[in-house]
């Protein structure tokens, strides 16, 4: 190709150093104060009666922390990294790329800061208050004008996919975080939303839903575009398929909010469209799962071989679990039975700990070795064995919270003979109690698979540069 | 809805899944330029796409879910004010009383609507409403001794009164123990309908003033001596000013203060409190008076379910 000369451009690969290491510190943050209030939810006695420690207020930073801390840094790392690569030009501001750095660092710092103190918006995955929303809108600003930036000034001809989810992943985002978190502040750390009843819960749906879907999915797609094929050694399989799946996606995802409201105040012409374009969103959402793992066709003898490409193709499969789970979840008649169960709590860490935490699991290993001038990291095996915690521990945590979840709502609508409720509530939680002691173990297992991967990085980083050899392949 | 509102959500909903249509059948078609099965000719840092048609399966489901995404938006409501062929919605709106809502029903009965709701009503009185009202036929003091009424009347107790009650009926401060046979109203059959039928709404005054806090302080001393208590000091002296400031509290808890079952009036010889026994809280009962408040469970529940309830209840103390 004539446009790629044979030397690499002079890259920006401080930003993406720093944002991978942060990646690791602030999943074993994330993951392990998760394992910690599933733990309370079995022995209550763990929060020692002190506020901050109480499940209300950890909950909120466990999931900040794991979708914005853990996930963030994982996107800001990969993205600048992918643009880079696949634009063979350096970052378009060095400068700005320090400021997202560290203005991110900020934000995750400051949640660390209030979440636990109890100043919250009490908006789901929005509780920031607003002088940290704020930061995160100027930071978010920041990376787009860096990432595009870039685009801008490429070497090659075309942009490739990869890049098209993450540009649909920032640009949404920013939409998002700024129309939900419009709100009205009465001092430092208090404010109200400018929206009230059923808008209010329509707004922050339509912001929540598309968290997971902007932010969770079409962020982790591009990332999965780069890694995926490059890990591989293979080609991409099918680039109209990408077409497709991509401008279905973002036009569809953005739709699908109100199936968090199914049987609420909410009108019902909203619920039906909600329902309707999650149940088509189910088709190319498995675009992207069949456009990853058919990339593979022609190297499946690599995954016996290779535990980062299993990283990333079982999240694939997890990835296709949770997007044929989510659509019909979606429809009523399901969602009736699902609904504030642990169902949609073992349906989310199906998505987040099978399909965001494993694709980025491996996009890290993959970049590692890369960013610190080695040629594989110093363990292979320490890997495989990240790899097995993993998957046992996601495994553990999904089918606990499946039965659990069905078995709530099948008892929360078993009547008797005469019409009344044969459970009340009490009973149902105590019945939910084996399944969080299993779903506890699975999250030890995810955290413990995260400190070998923070050993094994130690060790690489820490070994001198060239050292490392791809070891021999492992069975 | 206004019909701008309409039109405009159609569009863009139509728009958007007509759209997915075209962008399919635009992708089935060849129009890159590459031969099929090839590469497309760009390559990013090593990688290269391969310009494979899209899989079969996956294009008819997508044809299968637009398919069935246009049925439902026609039967269902979605489509703005279009509130969808088949005549469903989930619930009578804009309702305001118990009255609208019946109104309602019949009305979308009358239309031929399928109210989600009113169904499950509807479902639900057909199937469970006989029951009661065999149960109902049957005087409280003779149903008590049918244990599966009672049980019934138990599981609607756990549902509409334990909140206050408690799940073993034993109540709380401000919430009558209903085990204990101490009642406020009465513990007949008909006392505790009337009770369940119409609500309660204490009235205990609040005495700061006209009795000022000396005044608070005999009454109190006279009020612990009726169960046979004293304050620590002064109790004599204090108890005798009670005494005969007894008088304006006697025209509901009776000269002896054995209460007044007719007024709700609670008797205070009996050591049992519902707002607590002590000093402190018999003081701030007479400082700012009690407004305990029952609600009535006439229009949420019933008569017959009333019935049921109330004999689970007896059963507590008979």
């Amino acid at each position: 190709m004539s446009e790629i000369s044979q030397a690499q451009p002079d890259y920006n690969y401080k930003v993406v150093r720093q944002f991978t290491i942060m990646t690791i510190i602030w999943g074993i943050v994330g993951m392990g104060l998760g394992v910690f209030i599933a733990a309370q939810l079995f022995a209550p006695a763990l929060n020692f009666d002190i506020p901050w420690l109480t499940y209300s207020r950890l909950r909120p930073l466990h999931t900040n922390a794991v979708i914005f801390a853990f996930g963030g840094c994982a996107l800001f790392a990969t993205s600048y990294y992918i643009v880079q690569r696949t634009c063979q030009v350096r970052l378009f501001s060095d400068k700005l790329a320090q400021f997202t750095f560290w203005g991110w660092q900020a934000v995750i710092v400051a949640a660390v800061l209030t979440l636990p103190f109890g100043y919250t918006t009490s908006k789901e995955y929005a509780e920031l208050e607003w002088p940290i929303d704020i930061l995160i809108a100027l930071v978010w600003v920041a990376y787009i004008i860096n990432f595009f930036g870039t685009l801008a000034i490429r070497k090659v001809s075309h942009i490739y996919v990869a890049n098209w989810f993450l540009g649909a992943f920032m640009l949404t985002v920013a939409v998002l975080h700024i129309g939900n978190s419009m709100a009205l502040p009465v001092s430092f750390m208090k404010s109200y939303s400018i929206y009230a009843g059923a808008v209010d819960a329509m707004m922050q749906w339509w912001y929540g839903h598309n968290a997971v879907g902007f932010f969770l999915t079409a962020g982790f797609l591009g990332m999965m575009y780069y890694f995926v094929p490059k890990q591989a050694g293979r080609p991409v399989y099918s680039y109209r398929l990408s077409i497709v799946h991509f401008w279905a996606l973002i036009s569809l995802y953005i739709w699908a909010g109100p199936h968090h409201l199914h049987y609420t105040a909410l009108p019902d012409w909203t619920q039906s469209l909600g329902m309707v374009m999650s149940v088509i969103l189910f088709v190319p959402s498995w675009g992207g799962m069949i456009n990853g793992i058919m990339t593979l066709s022609g190297a499946w003898h690599k995954l016996r071989t290779d535990p980062v490409l299993r990283f990333l193709i079982v999240s694939l499969s997890f990835y296709g679990m949770s997007t044929f789970e989510g659509p019909m979840m979606a429809i009523k008649t399901v969602n009736a039975l699902s609904h504030y169960t642990d169902w949609t709590i073992g349906h989310v860490h199906s998505g987040a700990l099978g399909w965001v935490a494993m694709v980025s699991i491996g996009s890290i290993y993959h970049l590692i070795p890369v960013l610190f001038n080695q040629r594989a990291m110093y363990s292979t095996k320490l890997v495989n064995v990240h790899f097995w915690f993993a998957t046992i521990g996601v495994v553990l945590y999904i089918v606990a919270m499946w039965m659990s979840g069905v078995l709530q709502g099948l008892m929360w609508r078993a009547v008797n003979a005469d019409g009344t409720l044969t459970y009340s509530f009490v009973e149902s939680l105590e019945a939910s109690k084996p399944f969080y002691v299993v779903r506890f173990v699975g999250g030890c297992f995810v955290v413990a698979g995260m400190l070998i991967m923070a050993y094994n990085t130690y060790k690489t980083v820490r070994a001198p540069k060239g050292s490392l050899a791809a070891e021999p392949a492992a069975a | 809805m206004s019909m701008f509102w309409t039109i405009w959500i159609s569009v863009i909903t139509l728009g958007t899944i007509v759209g997915s249509y075209l962008l399919l059948r635009w992708n089935l078609t060849n129009f890159t330029g590459h031969p099929e099965g090839e590469s497309m000719g760009h390559e990013f840092d090593g990688i290269v796409e391969i310009n494979n048609p899209l899989p079969r399966w996956w294009t008819i489901l997508f044809y299968i879910t637009i398919v069935w995404s246009f049925f439902y938006l026609a039967l269902y409501p979605g489509l703005g004010a279009f509130e969808g062929f088949w005549g469903w919605r989930s619930s009578n709106q804009n309702i305001q009383s118990l009255e609208e809502s019946a109104q309602a029903r019949a009305d979308a009965k009358e239309q031929g609507l399928i109210v989600q709701y009113d169904r499950e009503l509807d479902y639900a009185a057909e199937k469970f409403d006989p029951i009661f009202e065999a149960y109902a036929k049957v005087p409280v003091e003779e149903l008590v001794n049918n244990e599966e009424a009672v049980k019934v009347g138990q599981r609607l107790f756990m549902q509409n009164c334990s909140q206050c009650h408690g799940s073993d009926a034993r109540g709380n401060t401000g919430f009558p123990n209903l085990t204990d046979d101490d009642w406020l109203y009465g513990g007949t059959g008909a006392k505790i309908k009337e009770t369940l039928t119409n609500g309660r709404n204490a009235a205990m005054p609040a005495w700061i003033d006209s009795m000022g806090e000396q005044g608070i302080k005999e009454t109190v001393a006279y009020v612990l001596s009726l169960s046979g208590r004293e304050v620590e000091e002064n109790h004599d002296k204090l108890a005798e000013a009670g005494k005969a400031r007894f008088a304006v509290c006697a025209a509901c808890h009776g000269m002896d203060g054995k209460g007044n079952q007719a007024l709700g009036a609670p008797n205070l010889t009996d050591n049992t409190w519902l707002y607590g026994g002590s000093e402190r809280a018999i003081t701030e009962t007479l400082t700012y008076g009690r407004n305990g408040v029952m609600p009535s469970f006439k229009k949420t529940l019933g008569e017959d379910k009333i019935h049921v309830v109330a004999t689970y209840v007896y059963s507590l103390s008979n």
